[in-house]
């Protein structure tokens, strides 16, 4: 298998406080993995260490093989992009301007050829081109969204990574946004709240629960009823789409007895 | 711009029947034409009649005084003097020997002082912040102060004052930036405590040695110096901070895109691959070597590093390749016409320039707030 990036026995976490331990991850080249946990079970710290924004308690981080604190910021931004939770750009700054700074790790800071065709591509691949002359307070939440993972494309890496990506989104952009990301042919790494669509547009799912990696795998065996259960303290009837035959997650807060005389046949 | 008006309201108008977001729809925002505080102005022509505008401006800047000279008798004079042959009347004297110095200072200390605030404003992401923030002002105000009251350096001759100022500038500077430092960096939070706690305490040295002097005639000296002149200007004198200004705003005009980068914050900025911790050094010494050497030659004027970055902003954007030299011209330009003011208003005596500054600046600037979006505390 050709690994893309891999964690080996992490600890990390804000401050001198571990949120997680032994935490071991591969990522394969092209792998699409989600990473989902209650609030607080440390999605966006291990993004973090993932991305070396935070240097690790223990443990290393490997991106193409060779360890991630031997990138200067620079490569790194070569190699990867990020687009995290709680992002404010400046209000005055225009969509194209915060675009093309997805081409900074790519030019000379000197350089002032206008890369903005990139930039303009990105936009266009999200169909946000007719927001290119707004400044950025005349953004929704989600317009801003999809305009920062437009500068992730204009980076032009092969790893992604995304904290709650779909944040903000009304439903029909979380689902077309998390296509386009699907459809890349690039490593994804993302933080995503929403279970379904964890399951629905990424192969691997990683869950978080306790300080400790709880469990990997595909989403089918990954999110199993028990773990939920266990996890996030909701309770899920794993269903079939009646026509696509896809997993769906129908959730109760509280357990569901199931009362035979009532029970559906078939 | 109409078209892209149109596709926006459909655009909105679609999405106010999706599921709409918690805490961030505002559709008003969405769909209203672009504000009037947003329009650009191409950055070329603005620099290029700016920088006319300027080079008029230095001439026509030593008409004015106590003596009035005619606008033809400068161009002479200006003429002569630069083609070699003064002829040593009393217009020259007046014009070459003391208005034109300061008046070429007034664009240098303006120019320093508009690019010192824009630095600031990069390295601590607010658009409010002024070269003053972060203390290295108040440490030159002790060095001037020590020298009037106290009469050291008296061996420094005329330019005791300036090197007084520039002793506190240096050690205001290296102390703002060690605490910060060993408190977990150059954060933009960290530095503007720092940097106003410090320049408060460094304001109280100030007064200290003011009122402890004997004489009432110190204490006016002190307050001539803190709010700024230019009439103490000389050839001699030009030279230093002309050479900062140009060598701190070539280099940051080069790495412009880093600058720009900056603009999303620390942790955005190292994932754009933009070297944070360094930088932050480089705008730190750069806003330091800047205030400590223009306010060691004119005092504090204030406002300048306020307003003119903020305008040049409203003009051009915030991106820092048109920025920096927008601000420096445009605070040049200022400077000169506020340091004619300063001259003509109240014959025969000098206004401090801080006086104009502040007249002309607080309407200036309360009209600005008024058209512009701030984020404060998560409102805007």
């Amino acid at each position: 298998m050709n690994i893309h990036l891999q964690a080996r026995g992490l600890a990390c976490g804000r401050g001198r406080h571990s949120v997680l331990r032994d935490v071991d991850l591969t990522v394969p080249r092209g792998g699409r993995v989600a990473l989902v946990g209650p609030n607080g079970s440390g999605k966006s710290t291990l993004l973090r260490a993932l991305t070396g924004v935070d240097r690790p308690h223990a443990g290393e981080v490997l991106l193409k093989g060779r360890p991630l604190a031997s990138f200067t910021a620079r490569e790194r931004a070569r190699q990867m992009a990020v687009v995290s939770q709680h992002e404010a750009p400046p209000a005055d700054l225009l969509v194209r301007e915060l675009v093309a700074l997805g081409r900074l790790p790519h030019r000379s800071p000197w350089s002032s050829e206008p890369v903005d065709d990139h930039a303009m591509a990105a936009l266009e691949r999200l169909d946000l081109a007719h927001f290119a002359d707004r400044a950025v307070d005349q953004l929704s939440g989600g317009e801003l969204r999809r305009v920062l993972l437009a500068r992730a494309l204009a980076q032009d890496v092969d790893l992604l990574v995304l904290d709650e990506p779909t944040n903000h989104l009304d439903l029909r952009h979380q689902h077309e946004l998390l296509a386009t990301v699907r459809d890349l042919d690039v490593t994804v790494i993302a933080a995503i709240h929403d279970l379904h669509l964890a399951a629905r547009y990424l192969d691997e799912v990683v869950v978080l629960h306790q300080g400790r990696v709880h469990g990997v795998g595909d989403p089918e065996e990954a999110l199993s009823a028990e773990r939920v259960a266990e996890v996030f303290g909701v309770h899920v009837a794993r269903v079939r789409h009646p026509v696509t035959g896809r997993l769906h997650l129908l959730v109760e807060p509280e357990e569901v007895v199931v009362d035979p005389a009532r029970a559906m046949p078939g | 711009m109409a078209h892209s008006d149109l596709t926006t309201r459909r655009d909105s108008a679609g999405e106010t029947t999706a599921v709409p977001e918690p805490g961030t729809g505002n559709d008003a925002r969405t769909a209203g034409p672009v504000p009037a505080g947003m329009r650009r102005v191409p950055v070329v022509p603005l620099l290029i009649v700016s920088s006319v505008a300027l080079l008029v401006s230095l001439p026509a800047g030593t008409m004015f005084g106590p003596t009035h000279i005619s606008f033809a008798d400068v161009v002479d004079v200006w003429q002569a003097r630069i083609t070699g042959g003064a002829d040593g009347s009393v217009e020259d004297r007046i014009v070459w020997n003391i208005r034109a110095p300061r008046v070429i200072l007034a664009a240098i200390v303006g120019g320093g002082l508009a690019v010192a605030g824009t630095i600031v404003q990069t390295l601590v992401r607010n658009p409010l912040a002024d070269p003053y923030l972060l203390g290295v002002s108040a440490g030159a105000s002790v060095g001037a102060t020590a020298v009037i009251t106290l009469g050291v350096l008296a061996a420094a001759g005329t330019w005791a004052i300036s090197a007084g100022a520039m002793i506190g500038a240096v050690l205001a500077a290296i102390a703002v930036f060690g605490i910060t430092l060993s408190q977990g960096g150059l954060t933009p939070l960290r530095l503007v405590l720092t940097g106003t706690v410090l320049a408060s305490a460094f304001s109280a040295m100030a007064s200290y040695l003011v009122f402890r002097s004997a004489e009432p005639q110190m204490a006016q000296g002190v307050l001539f110096w803190l709010l700024g002149s230019l009439a103490r200007a000389s050839w001699e004198q030009l030279l230093l901070p002309l050479v900062v200004l140009v060598a701190v705003l070539v280099p940051l005009v080069l790495i412009r895109g880093w600058l720009d980068g900056l603009l999303t914050g620390a942790d955005v900025a190292e994932g754009l691959g933009v070297p944070v911790a360094r930088l932050r050094i480089v705008l730190f010494v750069s806003q330091a070597v800047l205030v400590g050497v223009m306010v060691a030659v004119s005092g504090a004027i204030g406002f300048v590093g306020l307003i003119i970055p903020h305008v040049a902003r409203l003009l051009v954007g915030p991106l820092h390749g048109r920025l920096l030299p927008v601000a420096a011209v445009l605070g040049a330009l200022f400077l000169v016409w506020v340091d004619v003011a300063a001259r003509v208003l109240a014959p025969p005596q000098d206004i401090p320039l801080s006086v104009v500054t502040g007249i002309v600046g607080a309407p200036v600037f309360l009209v600005l707030l008024g058209r512009r979006r701030y984020r404060f505390g998560g409102e805007s």
